[in-house]
């Protein structure tokens, strides 16, 4: 393997955690606020699904990204109102919004264009196009810097720019404004916030808006940047690895940037080498698939130190007892 | 806060409001995408139990519901949240395919018995994973299972495709058929020994029905479950868990024990399953038998309150959504099998989690009538009266 195969492989690790990086900011703001968020997957496959949708009918991949957050947003209300409003059980509404999307998503692409659930396939600006960083091609010959800055950091989607550019935003909100000083609190101990005044509903939904944006970037991006459009469960439990990536990163910004990376760096590694010879045993395809769920399982069990999750997630705040 | 509502509208009034509340919300969908709800209604109606070809199919698929609802219920009951039933089931149809593969069985009753091991002894080691995990490492339970699904279906990927394959079974993945002495005797053989006929017809008929002998297994599941939770002390110990965790450690319950026993036999319940879709039905192990049952278990579940009798009912509902589903996909192409999916999630979302939204304005409805009751003098205890109207009080 040289440096080559080295950077096309964190090249494809990078694209591949983007939808998990936008995914696990999503999740890190809704649990920061108390609000256990199992219904990322389904956020993700139905903004994946309406960003196709859009963008195939109007050409243009921008509109198609809105729609996307427009159909997360959707859903990410409706886990609001089941677990502010309504104060029921948080997993409970997730898991219903995870199938409600991958049956949505089937039923309404099958009745709007009938190809067995997938949406057209996408063409020209009904995608997100690569972008080259400047100077990508002037300084590709320089020995080492030269290929990592035009093949490793060039030549991605917007989203992938937008996606590293919101983990210093999400830690500059979390900790450095009042709002964020806010939202960590609610997480931790609503009724001190709400004995300070401030609204702790008002604080959770703000918290889970902010998740729905997140997670339709992360769909939009899986369905118009990594694939050229929709197909029938395409985000194949990655809502649940950015939990898991989430738990790994113990709720924090630059660290959800690591775990996320080495999930996509596992799936790259999965993606690359279908087959790989262990001491004369093949190990299959199969395990290389099935890898960053075994991995999420792992880091879930712990054996990569303590993770502990704000306090209140997962409660409904009762305002008195 | 219990007592504001009769018992009869918490267990049955509630539930139904409910599932009229996600049936109404289906009805928007089929009218978004343009066909007509009513018709879809009484196509899937027809479809589901106007004959006796359609009850034999929504019993056959009510009997998968029965078993994955009740796993996912024993769990509930200690307060876990058992997502994995898809994965526990698929292992099940492993252990079936090994108790029944390898060994000639003589006759059906004992190929059953051997099966019935298998499933629940596959189905309960694969949920003993996340189940251990949950006790000592305190993994989330929701996320590891579901990661276990994903982990089962490429390992039985594996399997079928380079182990367990036959060669020549026409390009799918699938083990060979079991010995004919193991089939379970189906709805067909009673129509056969009761001497009645039945007609051949397009999409369902009587004679080739998969409704089982296993049926009669998920009532005695059923029952045993029941048995277990109300009669028995691990019963009483899996709901006190589930009640309160500080009161159950305060009285002695170890909680990974509870932990271990509840979702090893939520596991064990979820594999039985097999016994119908495998054995019962495909009488050789595919791709994928469980046909996402271990996901309509856990709407089965909530809708039937935890409650076997509730669980049956519930999967004899989504029996009836199943079969009719595929009916109604014969007679109207654009309304696809996955519609069945959404109603399912609004089942559990409106039972699951908007509960609230119809059991609070019940309760201050059922409060404002029983209010003028107590009017008589001398039972005027009303906390919110006047101060000087408590001087009744004996």
């Amino acid at each position: 393997m040289d440096l080559l195969d080295v950077i096309q492989i964190l090249d494809s690790t990078l694209r591949l955690a983007t939808p998990l990086l936008f995914a696990c900011l999503a999740g890190l703001f809704s649990e920061r606020a108390g609000i256990v968020d199992i219904g990322l997957e389904g956020k993700m496959l139905a903004s994946a699904f309406l960003s196709a949708a859009a963008a195939s009918y109007t050409g243009n991949v921008w509109l198609g990204c809105l729609a996307g957050i427009g159909a997360s947003l959707l859903l990410a209300a409706i886990h609001g109102v089941a677990s502010i409003t309504f104060r029921g059980n948080q997993l409970i509404s997730g898991v219903a919004i995870n199938f409600l999307a991958s049956g949505l998503t089937v039923v309404v692409g099958e009745a709007w264009f009938g190809l067995g659930g997938r949406t057209p396939q996408l063409m020209g600006a009904g995608r997100f196009q690569e972008i080259d960083l400047p100077f990508a091609q002037e300084i590709r010959d320089v020995p080492l810097l030269g290929p990592i800055y035009a093949d490793l950091l060039s030549g991605h989607s917007a989203l992938v720019y937008i996606g590293l550019l919101c983990v210093p935003l999400t830690w500059w909100i979390l900790y450095r404004t009042r709002f964020g000083l806010r939202l960590r609190a609610v997480g931790e101990n609503p009724a001190a916030v709400d004995t300070a005044g401030v609204s702790v509903a008002g604080l959770r939904y703000a918290a889970v808006m902010i998740c729905g944006v997140l997670t339709g970037l992360a769909g939009a991006y899986l369905a118009t940047a990594l694939s050229a459009g929709f197909v029938k469960e395409m985000s194949a439990g990655r809502g649940f690895i950015a939990l898991a990536a989430l738990i790994f990163a113990k709720w924090r910004p630059w660290y959800a940037l690591g775990a996320t990376l080495l999930f996509g760096l596992l799936e790259a590694l999965g993606n690359r080498f279908q087959t790989i010879q262990v001491f004369d045993v093949t190990v299959p395809t199969q395990f290389m698939q099935a890898l960053p769920y075994i991995l999420t399982v792992v880091i879930l069990a712990g054996f990569v130190g303590r993770a502990i999750p704000p306090r209140a997630g997962g409660e409904p705040y009762v305002k008195e007892r | 806060m219990n007592d504001a509502l009769p018992k009869w509208a918490d267990i049955a009034l509630i539930p139904l409001l409910n599932l009229t509340l996600a049936l109404i919300v289906s009805g928007l969908v089929v009218l978004f995408i343009g066909e007509d709800p009513f018709e879809v209604l009484s196509l899937l109606v027809e479809g589901a139990v106007g004959s006796a070809d359609g009850w034999s199919y929504t019993l056959y698929y009510a009997t998968n519901f029965i078993f994955t609802g009740l796993g996912v219920a024993v769990a509930f009951h200690a307060r876990l949240f058992n997502i994995g039933g898809e994965g526990q089931a698929m292992l099940g149809g492993l252990g079936v395919a090994l108790a029944l593969l390898y060994v000639p069985w003589p006759h059906w009753s004992l190929a059953l018995l051997a099966a019935v091991a298998g499933a629940a002894l596959f189905g309960a080691a694969w949920a003993a994973i996340p189940a251990w995990l949950q006790a000592r490492r305190g993994s989330h339970i929701v996320i590891t299972t579901i990661m276990f699904n994903f982990i089962a279906s490429a390992l039985m990927v594996y399997l079928l495709s380079r182990v367990l394959l036959v060669p020549g079974a026409g390009g799918s993945p699938e083990t060979a058929r079991f010995a004919a002495e193991a089939n379970l005797p189906g709805i067909g053989d009673l129509y056969a020994l009761l001497g009645w006929g039945c007609v051949e017809r397009p999409i369902a008929s009587v004679c080739r029905a998969p409704l089982n002998i296993a049926f009669l297994l998920a009532l005695l599941a059923s029952v045993g479950v029941w048995a277990l939770l109300w009669r028995t002390r691990l019963g009483y110990e899996i709901r006190a868990f589930g009640h309160s965790e500080p009161a159950a450690l305060y009285a002695g319950i170890s909680p990974t024990r509870i932990i271990m026993m509840a979702m090893l036999i939520s596991g064990g319940l979820c594999g039985l399953m097999a016994i119908n879709a495998v054995m019962g039905e495909a009488e050789r192990l595919v791709i994928d038998p469980v046909q996402g049952a271990g996901f309509v278990g856990i709407a089965v579940a909530l809708m039937g309150r935890s409650h076997p009798i509730g669980i049956c009912l519930a999967a004899l509902l989504f029996g009836m959504l199943y079969q009719g589903g595929g009916y109604v996909e014969f007679d109207i192409p654009a309304i696809s099998r996955e519609m069945i999916l959404v109603i399912q999630a609004l089942v559990i979302l409106f039972t699951g989690a908007l509960d609230n939204m119809v059991r609070v304005p019940m309760e201050a409805l059922f409060l404002t009538r029983r209010r003028p009751e107590p009017a008589l003098p001398l039972t005027a205890t009303r906390s919110d009266g006047d101060p000087k109207d408590r001087q009744v009080e004996p």
